[in-house]
C-alpha cells in the first residue's frame, strides 16, 4: 500500500481489464486507475451478461424457474437447484423422502468438489502453471461422468425436483461414487506436492491480496473468502438445510486472511465435501425418490419466504414473494460473488496488477452469477 | 449485544413495528417494518451489533390497495347479508311465536293477543367510505450475522430484515452505504429494477441494465 506514497500520481493512466480477458474468466470489465505497475482505483463495470432473471421469474410458475437456476452460478448448477427447491418445499410444508435427501447431499457435493477443481486448475492456470489443469480436468471428467449418468446433463443441471428428484440413481451410481472418492483422496497429496508447496505459487499468494473480516462484513462477502479470512461461517453448519446436520464435517478457516488463505480453504473443503459424500453412501437409505401428493401446479400461500444454502462460492440465498398464484410476485437472487466482487475493488487498491489477477483468481468469481 | 437487546433498540425507533418470524416456515427471523427516516438509525443500530448486509431489494407492491379495498367490502358485504339473514329470521321466529299465542288463546276461548309491532330496523351508522390509498414501493434489507467466537454455531443463527415502504409516486429512500460499502451496488441495482431512489448515494447509473437506460423492469407496471 505504501508504495503509491512514494509516487505522486502524475504518471496515472486508465487500463481496461476486460470485458474480453482470459484472467476474469468471463464477461467482466474492471475499470483500473493505474500509476505505473500499481493499481490506484480499480472500478468493476457489470452487466455485459445481464439476463434479468428475476424478470423471468416473475413470468414463469414456480417449477418453470428451475431451469433458471442452473444457468446463474454454472459450475455449481446443482446447489441453485436445491436452493430454489427447498424455498418451494419450505413454503409449502413438502416433507422430502430421506433418500431424497441423500442424494441431494452427495449430487451437490460432487459438483462442488468439480466447482473447486475448475476453480483450482483455471486458478493455477491465471499464475502461468499449465499443466495443474490437465489433472484437474481429469478427475473432474469423473465427477461429470457421474452426474451425467444421473442427471443427464453435465453442466447446467436441473434434476431436483418440488419434494424429490427427477428419478433414482441407477445401480452402478454408489460404486462409482465411492471409487471416485477413493481416488480423489490419492489425488490430494499429489496437488499439495504439486501445486501447494511449489515455491512460485506460494511467493505469489502469500501475505498479498489482504481480504480481512471486517472487509467482508462490510461487503457481506461468505463462502471460503470470508472462511479464509478467520469467519467460520458455513450457512450448512450455521442454518442447516436437507440433511447436512446429520454428517460429521469440519469448517475450514484459515486467519491469514491473503490469497493463500483462500486456496487453502477450497482445497480443504474438497476433503471435507469426500468426508460427506462417504457419510450419505453409507447412510443412503431405500424408498421412494419423490414426496407423494406434491401438486402439479404449486400455489404457495400468500407471504414472503427466504432460503439460503452454501455453494462453492458462498452463500446463496432466495426471497420469494408469493401472492398465493402460480407465478412468484417477487423472486430476489442473492448470489454469493455480487458482494465477493466488490470486496475486489478495495482490497486490489496498491497492488501490482499481476498480484491483483491472482487476487481476482483467489475469489473465484463466475461472471454470470454476478450479472444474473 | 445480544438478541433481546437489539429487539429493545430497533423496537424504540418511532414507527417501527416488529414481528418475530418462524425460521422454519418463513426463512427470517425477524422482521422490522421500519418508517424511512428511522432507516439510517436502524442500520446503524444493525452495524454495531456485527451483521453484514447480505442483500438489498425491492418489491412493488402494484395493486395491493384495491386489493385490500376488495377485501373490505367484500367483508362488508358478507356482513350486511349475514345482519339482513339474521333479521329475517328473528322476525319470522316472532311471527310463529305470535300464531302460536293466537292459536293458543282461541283454544281457550280467550281474546287473541294483538299482534306484536314489527320491531323498527335499527339505523345502521353509514359505513365510511374507504378512502383509495396510493399503492406502495418497498425496500428490504436483508442482514445476517457471522457466527462469533464463544456463541456456538446454532445460537449464532439471526436472520434480520428491514422493510421501508414508500409510496410509488415518490420512492425515496436514504442511502446506507455510508455504512456498509457493498449497499453502493445493491442500491444501485434496485435503483435499476423498481426506480427507487436512495437519498445521497450520488452515484445511481445503471448497474446491470444497459448505461442509457431509462426504465425499471421490474415494476409491475413495465411492459416491454
Amino acid at each position: 500500500m505504501n508504495q503509491l506514497a512514494q509516487s505522486p500520481g502524475d504518471e496515472r493512466f486508465v487500463l481496461n481489464l476486460g470485458p474480453q480477458h482470459p484472467a476474469t474468466h468471463g464477461v467482466l470489465r474492471v475499470k483500473l486507475v493505474m500509476d505505473g505497475e500499481y493499481i490506484v482505483e480499480a472500478e468493476p463495470v457489470l452487466g455485459y451478461i445481464h439476463r434479468m432473471h428475476e424478470k423471468m421469474g416473475e413470468n414463469r410458475t414456480w417449477a418453470q424457474f428451475l431451469p433458471n437456476t442452473g444457468r446463474m452460478d454454472y459450475l455449481h448448477a446443482l446447489a441453485y437447484n436445491l436452493n430454489h427447491c427447498c424455498l418451494v418445499e419450505r413454503a409449502l410444508g413438502i416433507e422430502v423422502p430421506e433418500r431424497a435427501e441423500y442424494l441431494r447431499v452427495i449430487m451437490t457435493e460432487l459438483n462442488r468438489i468439480s466447482s473447486h477443481l475448475l476453480w483450482f486448475g483455471a486458478f493455477v492456470l491465471d499464475l502461468g502453471g499449465f499443466s495443474p489443469l490437465l489433472y484437474a480436468f481429469d478427475d473432474r471428467e469423473q465427477i461429470l461422468d457421474l452426474l451425467e449418468t444421473a442427471t443427464g446433463s453435465r453442466l447446467t443441471y436441473c434434476y431436483f425436483r418440488f419434494g424429490g428428484l427427477y428419478n433414482d440413481v441407477d445401480e452402478n451410481f454408489v460404486p462409482g461414487a465411492r471409487a471416485f472418492v477413493a481416488r480423489m483422496r490419492e489425488r490430494m497429496p499429489m496437488y499439495h506436492a504439486l501445486v501447494t508447496k511449489n515455491i512460485i505459487l506460494v511467493k505469489r499468494l502469500k501475505d498479498i491480496g489482504f481480504v480481512d473480516a471486517e472487509m467482508c462484513r462490510k461487503y457481506g462477502a461468505t463462502g471460503p473468502v470470508a472462511r479464509g479470512a478467520g469467519l467460520a461461517y458455513d450457512v450448512r453448519r450455521h442454518e442447516p438445510y436437507s440433511v447436512y446436520d446429520r454428517f460429521d464435517f469440519d469448517v475450514p478457516v484459515y486467519h491469514e486472511a491473503d490469497s493463500m488463505a483462500r486456496y487453502m480453504v477450497r482445497m480443504d473443503e474438497i476433503i471435507e465435501s469426500l468426508r460427506i459424500i462417504e457419510q450419505a453412501l453409507d447412510g443412503l437409505p431405500e424408498g421412494p425418490v419423490m414426496a407423494p401428493k406434491v401438486p402439479k401446479s404449486v400455489k404457495p400461500p400468500k407471504g414472503d419466504y427466504v432460503h439460503a444454502v452454501e455453494t462453492a462460492r458462498g452463500l446463496l440465498s432466495f426471497r420469494a414473494v408469493s401472492d398465493g398464484s402460480g407465478t412468484p410476485w417477487r423472486l430476489k437472487l442473492r448470489t454469493p460473488c455480487f458482494s465477493n466482487l466488490l470486496v475486489f475493488g478495495e482490497a486490489c487498491r496498491g497492488m501490482l496488477l499481476p498480484d491483483a489477477l491472482a487476487l481476482m483468481g483467489s475469489l473465484d468469481l463466475v461472471i454470470p452469477d454476478i450479472d444474473r | 449485544m445480544d438478541t433481546a437487546q437489539l429487539e429493545q433498540r430497533l423496537a424504540a425507533l418511532p414507527g417501527a413495528k416488529l414481528t418475530v418470524k418462524d425460521h422454519a416456515r418463513q426463512g427470517v427471523h425477524l422482521e422490522a417494518a421500519l418508517a424511512p427516516e428511522t432507516l439510517v438509525e436502524a442500520v446503524e443500530i444493525m452495524d454495531c451489533a456485527g451483521y453484514f448486509l447480505e442483500t438489498v431489494t425491492g418489491i412493488d407492491w402494484l395493486g395491493e390497495q384495491e386489493a385490500l379495498r376488495k377485501e373490505v367490502l367484500a367483508a362488508r358485504e358478507a356482513k350486511a347479508k349475514a345482519k339482513a339473514k339474521a333479521a329475517a329470521e328473528k322476525a319470522k321466529a316472532a311471527k310463529e311465536a305470535h300464531d302460536a299465542a293466537v292459536e293458543a288463546a282461541l283454544a281457550a276461548g280467550e281474546t287473541p293477543p294483538p299482534a306484536p309491532e314489527p320491531e323498527p330496523e335499527p339505523q345502521a351508522a353509514p359505513e365510511p367510505e374507504i378512502p383509495v390509498l396510493e399503492d406502495s414501493m418497498e425496500a428490504v434489507y436483508d442482514f445476517n450475522r457471522y457466527p462469533t467466537k464463544g456463541d456456538g454455531c446454532r445460537q449464532g443463527l439471526h436472520r434480520v430484515a428491514l422493510r421501508v415502504r414508500v409510496p410509488r409516486s415518490h420512492p425515496e429512500v436514504p442511502t446506507i452505504q455510508h455504512l456498509y460499502p457493498v449497499a453502493h451496488w445493491h442500491e444501485r441495482e434496485t435503483h435499476d429494477f423498481f426506480g427507487i431512489r436512495f437519498a445521497g448515494h450520488g452515484y445511481l447509473i445503471p448497474l446491470l441494465l444497459p448505461e442509457d437506460a431509462d426504465y425499471h423492469p421490474l415494476r409491475k407496471d413495465y411492459g416491454a
